[in-house]
């Protein structure tokens, strides 16, 4: 393959993985019941943290001053998403407790 | 070569855990395995990253690596669970400021640009800026920095248009023009946190949950964009993941409140005093603890309704303990959720989760308005649009048709209530003057605490 061809592949399957995802996304959260919503959220929120991973090559690789500036801020913000995010997803999983015992009924 | 092929293979492990993580969420007995799995894979995904032959130097990944840590962990162990909202929307900030930055640092360093590139480039930092100052809003507003009422003036949407468009034509010509295209980059940047301020403030605080519901979307779709930009699957994944996440929660969100997004975003509901001209039939029967408490003696079944009033009075362990009494005299008590109670989709339940009351109990509305008519008493606490049947009975009220949970079919009513003050929506609520309710007024959890004494003193 010439190198136009390959960026044509490369581009049509990051277009596919985009479109399997939102799908999946779909199907697998819309059966997340609604009092799970909140940690729903706050995980999701800590997902979306994997920008991380983009910071981490661009403060990586920067050279100059601006880049390194950028790169390092993008590392501290996604950070404190993912570590915040998950943890605090956690301590609020840790809180829901199945019942104990059947209480007596009232006739 | 190999170890560009050993991070992919990585990323797609992890992008495995990210989704069986979320599949997990999908019941409570497993939803902590879940978040666990979806951290390993987090995990594995950055340390992956590290190892990349193109970084040159660590040490200040480390230090963003620390710094950032240490934040988000503080914040994690110390916010206490009804600011949750604020915390979520601060963090959706972080989010989509950080795709801001990658987009921004991307495209200082880069040498190739294409039509591709350039455009995600622009979508990740337009997004991510307008998360970013919208989520700064959404958290102003919330932890009351801010006003939580809509903020509105003449000609805002017409302005908010006209930024748009600004920021699509400056979109353009920096992609035509990728080489001169720094000083419009800048200005887009400008442009979008503008724009996210703008569209943020004249939303009211009783529709925040919303707003957050979607700026999580929109930072979900900020991560999706960089990682189009830069090539790299594992932020497309999981991107797309948050944002279908976020527009499930929106649609929740809109639903329960019978309002579309668009009314939502440009409707500044709430802004408009309603006249009080509606008067009721019948006549509001105040009640005292002692008599509460010989009706809730006698009662069977008995239903809590929850709302967001109860976590401002901090009233949710001794609702607790009331239920507790309740059930030891031999009653069926559950907890009715409205999905709006509260400040963020599923905040009731978490509130009360906190309080120790095991989930099976909490009850979602469809559910507890099927059999609603059979129960003795309905508790309502701190709730009042949620459960005014105006939705239901009065065609010309602003929040007609929202489902509502249906308390006065229930064959008795308290309500625990400071005064007769409306609630957000700020419309009178004809439950209060029905034949079946009575109103406990005062503070809702020395009430509560007073109807526990006399259950205690016999």
């Amino acid at each position: 393959m010439n190198p136009d061809e390959c960026r044509a592949a490369c581009l049509i399957c990051m277009g596919l993985v985009l479109v399997l995802s939102i799908f999946v996304g779909f199907e697998v959260i819309s059966k997340v019941p609604a009092r799970l919503h909140t940690p729903l959220m706050s995980g999701s929120n800590a997902i979306s943290g994997i920008t991380l991973v983009g910071a981490i090559i661009a403060a990586g690789t920067a050279e100059g001053i601006l880049s390194i500036i950028l790169g390092t801020l993008a590392v501290t913000f996604a950070t404190v998403n993912v570590v915040g995010g998950y943890m605090v997803t956690d301590r609020m999983l840790k809180m829901f407790k199945p019942k104990k015992d059947e209480g007596k009924v009232c006739e | 070569m190999r170890v560009t092929l050993l991070i992919n293979l990585v990323y797609i492990a992890s992008a495995i855990m990210f989704i069986y993580g979320l599949k997990l969420l999908t019941s409570p007995v497993t939803a902590r395995r879940g978040n666990f799995i979806s951290a390993v894979g987090m995990f594995l995904a950055v340390v992956v990253t590290l190892a990349s032959e193109d970084i040159i130097d660590y040490k200040l990944i480390a230090l963003g690596v620390i710094v950032g840590g240490l934040i988000g962990g503080f914040f994690a162990r110390l916010v206490q669970m009804t600011q949750m909202p604020e915390m979520v929307a601060l963090f959706n900030g972080f989010g989509g400021i950080a795709s801001l930055l990658v987009g921004w640092a991307t495209y200082h360093a880069l040498g190739l640009y294409n039509l591709f590139i350039m455009t995600t480039l622009f979508l990740a930092v337009l997004i991510g800026g307008v998360t970013f100052s919208g989520s700064i809003i959404a958290w102003g507003k919330l932890s009351e920095m801010i006003t939580g009422k809509p903020v509105l003036f003449r000609g805002q949407t017409i302005l908010n248009g006209l930024i748009f468009v600004c920021a699509l034509m400056g979109g353009s010509f920096f992609i035509a023009n990728p080489a001169e295209g720094y000083p419009v980059l800048i200005g887009i940047i400008i442009l979008s946190l503008l724009l996210g301020v703008l569209v943020v403030i004249p939303i009211g605080g009783a529709d925040m949950p919303v707003v957050i519901s979607l700026l999580n979307s929109y930072s979900g779709i900020a991560a999706c964009s960089a990682g189009l930009a830069i090539s790299n699957n594992i932020l497309i994944v999981s991107g797309a993941l948050v944002g279908a996440s976020g527009i499930i929660l929106t649609n929740v969100m809109c639903k329960a409140m019978n309002r579309s997004l668009y009314n939502v975003l440009f409707g500044g509901f709430g802004a408009v005093t309603k006249e009080a001209g509606a008067s009721f039939e019948g006549e509001v029967k105040a009640i005292s603890p002692e008599d509460t408490y010989y009706i809730l003696e006698a009662a069977c079944s008995a239903v809590i309704v929850p709302g967001y009033g109860i976590a401002v009075a901090q009233a949710q362990h001794a609702v607790r303990e009331l239920a507790d009494l309740l059930e030891e005299n031999g009653a069926e008590v559950r907890y009715a959720i409205h999905p709006v109670a509260g400040r963020m989709p599923g905040h009731m339940n978490v509130l009360l989760a906190e309080a120790d009351v095991p989930y099976e109990k909490l009850i979602e509305m469809e559910e507890i308005n099927r059999s609603i008519a059979n129960i003795d008493v309905c508790v309502v606490v701190g709730a009042n649009d949620i459960v005014n049947p105006a939705a239901r009975e009065d065609a010309s009220s602003s929040i007609y048709g929202m489902p509502i949970i249906e308390v006065d079919r229930a064959k008795t009513v308290i309500v625990l209530k400071r005064s007769m003050a409306p609630g957000f929506a700020g419309i009178d609520n004809s439950l209060f003057y029905k034949e079946n309710t009575r109103m406990l007024f005062g503070d809702a959890k020395s009430s509560i605490e007073a109807v526990v004494s006399q259950f205690k003193s016999v």
